[in-house]
């Protein structure tokens, strides 16, 4: 299996990559880490006129504090998120689910940047960034937005981003203080994509009492979903076993479209929503209680 | 385009087509063929290889990507002919292998693990095995082989 032939540039800037873009963007495809892009050019499913190498822009590989966020660069290799203690402290959820991310040479040089902009619905990191309420920025030759994590992914492996944007950065925001995290999923194999996973955040009031909760899904429909009639749920309540049920059916069975395959049926599916709801609903508040995570800036 | 690969210690510089991916450019261009093609989609892991020392998949890059880096393939790991690293040694001893196949993608993806944990637990072993297909072991043998790899490594450093 080879590639189809395409032309191929490797720009030395982030501002000469954009110009290609702005010139070329719809021929064009991004190349970053190439863990998708091209498994699916060797089957040529996707046979792009141009590919946009970006591994040259080292200016775009970083992970750092700034502006009481933690940023991430679209170049940064996941491998590096996963060892990095910056993001150990300030996105424990994010730390904890990098390992799931398929497997180590997958993450050696897979980026984080490119996963999210790939929006595969199985993937990982689109839940993490929507539960984190990340925001994204986009940039274009003389020109940027942000986009909130929320509204970035548009459907299956669709985005916000037009042709002649690039996904450069990513800013995370401090989890309020009494905030717990979990991210939990099944797989067939450690390192294959989910049947279903899910992260979640509980952040407590002073009263020890739900003030917040997220939880958002993997591979249960066209990106990651957001179960916010489930989160309602739990606002105001106390964290008893009795709540976790009734969060994780009203997600499970009415929140989620999980799509049936060889390996599980949809309804199976729903199954195990419900069970990892509980999981991970459970493991959430337990950190909350023990104030493992205070919020606010880390280092 | 013109690409400087450092391959195994060994300098090359070849004309390659932006296509061109790195496992073909190291079987086809360099002859080294220890490197085996199996899903050629980044599934099976018998193409892996270390790039800068760290495990990838050379059929999911191209061989334009590695100018200026450097490549170790199986090839990097005897010492000399009719001699085996001690990892191998572990594969053949403990019977980690039968037709082979998969073999050069286990060891460079265990080689950088070892180094990484070098007292790993049965399920460390086994999770690190997980993005490596074997149609014949069953998987049992190479965790052996990992196990006493890694146990004679240990006593060897202490």
């Amino acid at each position: 299996m080879k590639p189809a032939p395409f032309e191929y540039q490797a720009p030395a800037s982030p501002e000469a990559a954009l110009d290609v873009l702005a010139r070329r963007g719809g021929d064009a495809k991004i190349l970053a880490g190439g863990q998708s892009l091209i498994p699916v050019m060797n089957f040529r499913l996707a046979e792009p006129a141009l590919l946009v190498d970006i591994n040259k822009l080292t200016e775009l590989d970083f992970i750092r504090q700034e502006e009481g966020e933690l940023r991430i660069g679209a170049l940064t290799r996941q491998r590096r998120v996963e060892r990095d203690a910056l993001v150990a402290e300030a996105a424990p959820l994010l730390h904890e689910a990098m390992p799931f991310i398929a497997h180590p040479q997958i993450r050696n040089r897979g980026t984080f940047g490119g996963s999210l902009a790939h929006a595969d619905p199985a993937a990982e990191l689109p839940a993490i960034a929507v539960a984190l309420r990340a925001r994204f920025r986009l940039r274009r030759a003389g020109g940027e937005r942000w986009a909130p994590a929320g509204d970035f992914f548009a459907g299956l492996f669709t985005t916000l981003l037009e042709p002649d944007e690039m996904l450069t950065e990513v800013a995370i925001p401090p989890l309020a203080p009494r905030t717990g995290w979990a991210f939990q999923e099944i797989a067939r194999r450690h390192g294959d994509y989910a049947q279903v996973g899910i992260a979640a955040l509980v952040t407590l009031d002073e009263s020890g009492r739900c003030r917040e909760a997220r939880l958002v899904y993997l591979s249960v429909g066209a990106g990651p979903v957001e179960a916010r009639e489930a989160a309602r749920l739990l606002a105001g309540q106390e964290l008893s076993p009795a709540a976790f049920a009734a969060a994780a059916e009203k997600a499970s069975r009415d929140e989620i479209e999980p799509f049936g395959d060889v390996h599980a049926t949809a309804e199976f599916k729903r199954h195990l929503a419900r069970v990892i709801t509980g999981r991970a609903l459970r493991q959430a508040a337990e950190r909350a209680r023990n104030g493992r995570h205070q919020g606010g800036t880390a280092g | 385009m013109k690409i400087a690969v450092n391959v195994n210690g060994r300098a090359y510089d070849r004309e390659v087509e932006p296509r061109l991916l790195l496992s073909d450019f190291l079987r086809h261009d360099l002859a080294l063929t220890g490197t085996h093609v199996g899903c050629e989609h980044g599934v099976c892991g018998a193409c892996t290889v270390l790039f800068d020392g760290e495990p990838v998949r050379s059929c999911i890059m191209l061989a334009v990507q590695a100018d200026g880096h450097a490549v170790t393939t199986v090839e990097a790991l005897a010492p000399a002919p009719g001699q085996l690293h001690p990892l191998q040694q572990a594969f053949w001893e403990c019977h980690g292998l039968q037709c082979g196949f998969c073999t050069p993608g286990f060891l460079m993806t265990l080689l950088p693990f070892l180094e990484e944990n070098p007292d790993p637990t049965e399920l460390e072993i086994r999770q690190a095995l997980s993005g490596n297909l074997c149609r014949c072991t069953g998987y049992q043998h190479i965790v052996d082989a990992v196990k006493l790899a890694a146990e004679r490594r240990r006593s060897s450093t202490e």
